[in-house]
């Protein structure tokens, strides 16, 4: 598969409604189960009515990839996801470390952290977004720019900014 | 093996500070299901023996905070039934309110939690699965929504570092109102989410317990059924999505429609129900103060709530909607129809913890009274004039801290009705619009053409609650499974959805003639075992309010009222359905069939303080 074709999901955190659909049928698709906390995507109420869906960005750099030490994390070269290994992931938290969003997770119940895979470049979230008319998802073919990386923040870094503009409010005061 | 609940749920006294976990069977759970019924056998079965002498804001009350089958398997289900003995009623109320704790909670390993006793010191409830912890509140205590939602979220944050970035715990808490046990005080979600009906932030209030905080790591309970689970899901959830009207306006719409359409809006403590003002309607609320903002709560595809936003001095106020309820009690029933106004008023209830509509309806009460000079200024301390926002203000302020007259008002409608009466020599009974302690919702019954039956409020055993109109079996199972009343399809599909999640073979007759009568026939006689401090006699009590037999003053069903001998008329025909007597007491043969034959003592006990036999 070429560059082109890899996917990248566009995420609009002024349309997410904060009403997890996403993580439900996240959950159900690779634990069997809705178990919300082992979602590869989780949405950030960090104030009431500011809603940040939290997932793995796909840096071009690939940081965590970069400094796992056991090759637990591989790039999917046809969607250009992390994908993890579960028997090499030995949880030593450096990927946590090198994350500059703190994406990967590790998950009571789980033997290796958990990072978003793109679903094979058909990924559940953005079709239920789709379908509940959020559109806060939106799967587009990966830019080839390096912009994307701008979204690898926390949650509370991305929430900031929104609390300012939305509700004009200082985050400082109230988160 | 049990489907769709755990059978455990998390006791906690706060006198003794000792935890437990309590095994629920599952016979208990497929009798009363959760949530709402759930609440009424525990409480009937740990206080049920000496219901009368319980004092709601005693360490002896239970505060109850329930799931259901349902919980976090039925779109938009992320949502507690909050109970114990309602300090409004002296009976239960199953209040319900949108908060992820429910999903926590399950996460965690529970399907609720009772709290028992009472604490000398504010503190507050951390529960991250198997951990429990009692944690000091004095900091945040006497703190207002905005401020308890920093304090909580800065203390107990998860660490990024250690186990990547962890969405926070989610958590209920109470407001001043709660802490100063203002009876219409209610327990509090993400700012603007209330438990309303019942008065349990006094409960908490009483127990100094600021706030209860949930974090769960695993799943929820498994499912009996997948595939069916899975195909009902979609199904419901693609049902939910062609009703746009919601996600467009919420309940806002009835601004206008439940007024100038229905008649049927309280306006000026409800003496009247009819408006034509053009600004008090969804699409003027739209322009002027919504911010456009999809808002749902945990797996909810409807997103009726709508993120509204006023300048308040040097500050921004934030509240939901505001919506119909607020809008109607807050706005309307004050005199009040300037949106900007109207959602102070709603931001301001969220931010002391204080349900608006109880509230509302004491305050409209206030209000009516002084405009008949019963109340004065020098009862007051400042004139209460229709459609003054300050003066809104400043005695929903006082309420909350039980300042001046607000000391009388923060006993609720029932209680300041007759505590006005004694001390004015005069029967205000007649402006109080309540029913048995707890103040109807905001759907008036005179034109007939608003949903609630004349005898909805009379016969319900939550009193006014407009969540639970007689006959109320669906509200029972809504408030039970516990969902929302706003996401209901057709009734074969959510019960199929209980099956499939619960492996039950629930049938519609066994959920409304066995399951929700059971749990109406023991609300019915707690809430007529009542006490300490109020009783209720069904030959007076079984009524509307006065207010309902008095003709509509204006608009197109001008002089219509309600009928009294229709009201009686259903009432007892409701009644038989039920397996009650005349007087709403449930009869031996119900209790049998029913299988809650020991009820037959708390039956004597009522029949004999009624003098019936």
């Amino acid at each position: 598969m070429s560059k082109q074709q890899m996917v990248w999901i566009l995420r609009d955190y002024e349309r997410c409604s904060a009403c997890r659909l996403c993580e439900i049928v996240c959950s159900l698709r690779f634990e069997g189960r809705i178990w919300p906390e082992a979602s590869r995507i989780r949405v950030f109420e960090v104030v009431p009515g500011i809603a940040i869906p939290h997932f793995c960005v796909q840096c071009p750099d690939y940081p965590c990839v970069k400094a796992c030490p056991t090759g637990a994390l591989i790039v999917d070269k046809s969607t250009g996801a992390v994908v993890v290994d579960e028997g090499k992931c030995v949880l030593c938290r450096k990927c946590i470390d090198a994350c500059p969003a703190k994406v990967p997770r590790i998950v009571k119940g789980k033997t290796s952290v958990i990072i978003c895979d793109l679903c094979g470049g058909d990924p559940e979230c953005v079709k239920v977004c789709e379908k509940a008319g959020f559109n806060a998802l939106k799967k587009i073919p990966r830019p080839g720019s390096t912009i994307i990386m701008h979204y690898a923040k926390t949650p509370e870094e991305l929430a900031k900014p929104l609390i300012r503009k939305l509700l004009e409010m200082n985050p400082e005061k109230v988160m | 093996m049990p489907y769709g609940f755990w059978g455990r749920l998390l006791e906690v006294d706060l006198s003794s500070e000792k935890v437990r976990t309590v095994e629920v069977s599952h016979t208990i759970f497929r009798r009363y299901l959760g949530g709402r019924g759930l609440a009424t056998w525990i409480l009937w079965q740990r206080l049920g023996s000496k219901w009368e002498e319980v004092d709601p804001l005693g360490p002896e009350n239970i505060l109850l905070v329930l799931t259901g089958p349902l919980t976090g398997y039925y779109p938009g289900s992320s949502r507690l039934c909050i109970s114990g003995k309602s300090p409004q009623s002296c009976g239960v109320v199953g209040s319900t309110v949108a908060s992820e704790v429910a999903v926590e909670l399950k996460a965690a390993g529970y399907d609720g939690i009772i709290v028992t006793g009472a604490s000398r010191d504010p503190i507050y409830l951390y529960i991250e699965d198997d951990r429990v912890e009692i944690r000091d509140a004095s900091r945040v205590w006497g703190k207002g929504s905005r401020e308890t939602w920093r304090y909580i979220y800065q203390d107990t944050k998860p660490d990024y570092a250690r186990n990547g970035a962890t969405t926070p715990p989610a958590f209920i808490y109470i407001g001043p109102a709660g802490e100063n046990l203002v009876r219409t005080a209610a327990v509090m979600s993400k700012w603007v989410h209330a438990a309303g009906y019942g008065g349990y932030g006094a409960v908490m209030g009483s127990k100094k317990l600021k706030a209860i905080v949930v974090k769960g790591r695993g799943s929820l309970p498994p499912v009996a059924d997948p595939v069916r689970f899975k195909q009902l899901f979609e199904k419901v959830l693609d049902t939910l999505l062609t009703r746009q009207g919601m996600r467009a306006w919420g309940t806002s719409q009835g601004f206008w429609s439940v007024g100038y359409d229905l008649s049927s809006e309280p306006i000026r403590n409800w003496q009247e129900e009819w408006h034509d003002r053009r600004e008090f309607a969804q699409h003027e609320f739209e322009l002027r103060v919504w911010r456009k903002r999809y808002w749902s709560d945990w797996g909810c595809p409807t997103s009726c709530m709508k993120l509204s936003c006023v300048r308040y001095g040097n500050e921004t106020l934030v509240t939901d909607g505001p919506d119909y309820e607020m809008s109607a009690y807050l706005g309307s029933n004050l005199g009040i129809f300037n949106p900007e106004h109207v959602t102070q008023l709603s931001a301001l209830a969220d931010e002391l913890g204080l349900c608006g509509i109880q509230t509302g309806n004491v305050m409209g009460l206030a209000f009516e009274l002084y405009q008949r000079g019963i109340l004065t200024k020098d009862d007051v301390g400042y004139e209460l004039k229709w459609g003054d926002v300050k003066a809104a203000a400043r005695l929903m302020e006082d309420i909350a801290y039980r300042r001046g007259i607000g000391k009388i008002l923060a006993e609720g409608t029932y209680r300041a009705a007759r505590e006005i009466s004694r001390m004015k020599k005069v029967d205000v009974f007649k402006y109080a619009v309540q029913v048995k302690g707890i103040a109807v919702g905001a759907h008036g019954i005179r034109s007939g053409k608003d949903y609630p039956q004349p005898h909805a409020y009379t016969a319900s055993v939550q009193g006014g609650d407009h969540t639970s109109v007689a006959p109320e079996q669906d509200s029972v199972f809504l408030d039970s499974a516990v969902i929302c009343s706003f996401n209901t399809v057709d009734r074969d599909t959510m019960i199929g959805l209980l099956n499939a999640v619960t492996g039950w073979r629930v049938t519609q007759d066994e959920l409304l003639k066995e399951i929700a009568t059971r749990v109406l026939t023991l609300q019915r006689i707690l809430l007529l075992l009542g006490g300490p401090d109020v009783f209720w006699d069904p030959r007076r009590d079984d009524d509307n309010p006065p207010r309902f037999y008095e003709p509509l003053p204006t608009g197109p069903y001008r002089g219509s009222k309600v009928d009294k001998s229709k009201v009686e008329e259903l009432r007892k025909k409701y009644y038989e359905e039920l397996g009650w007597d005349e007087y709403g007491i449930p009869k031996e043969e119900t209790l049998k069939k029913l299988g809650i034959e020991a009820a037959a003592h708390e039956v004597k006990r009522i029949k004999k303080r009624l003098g019936i036999e």
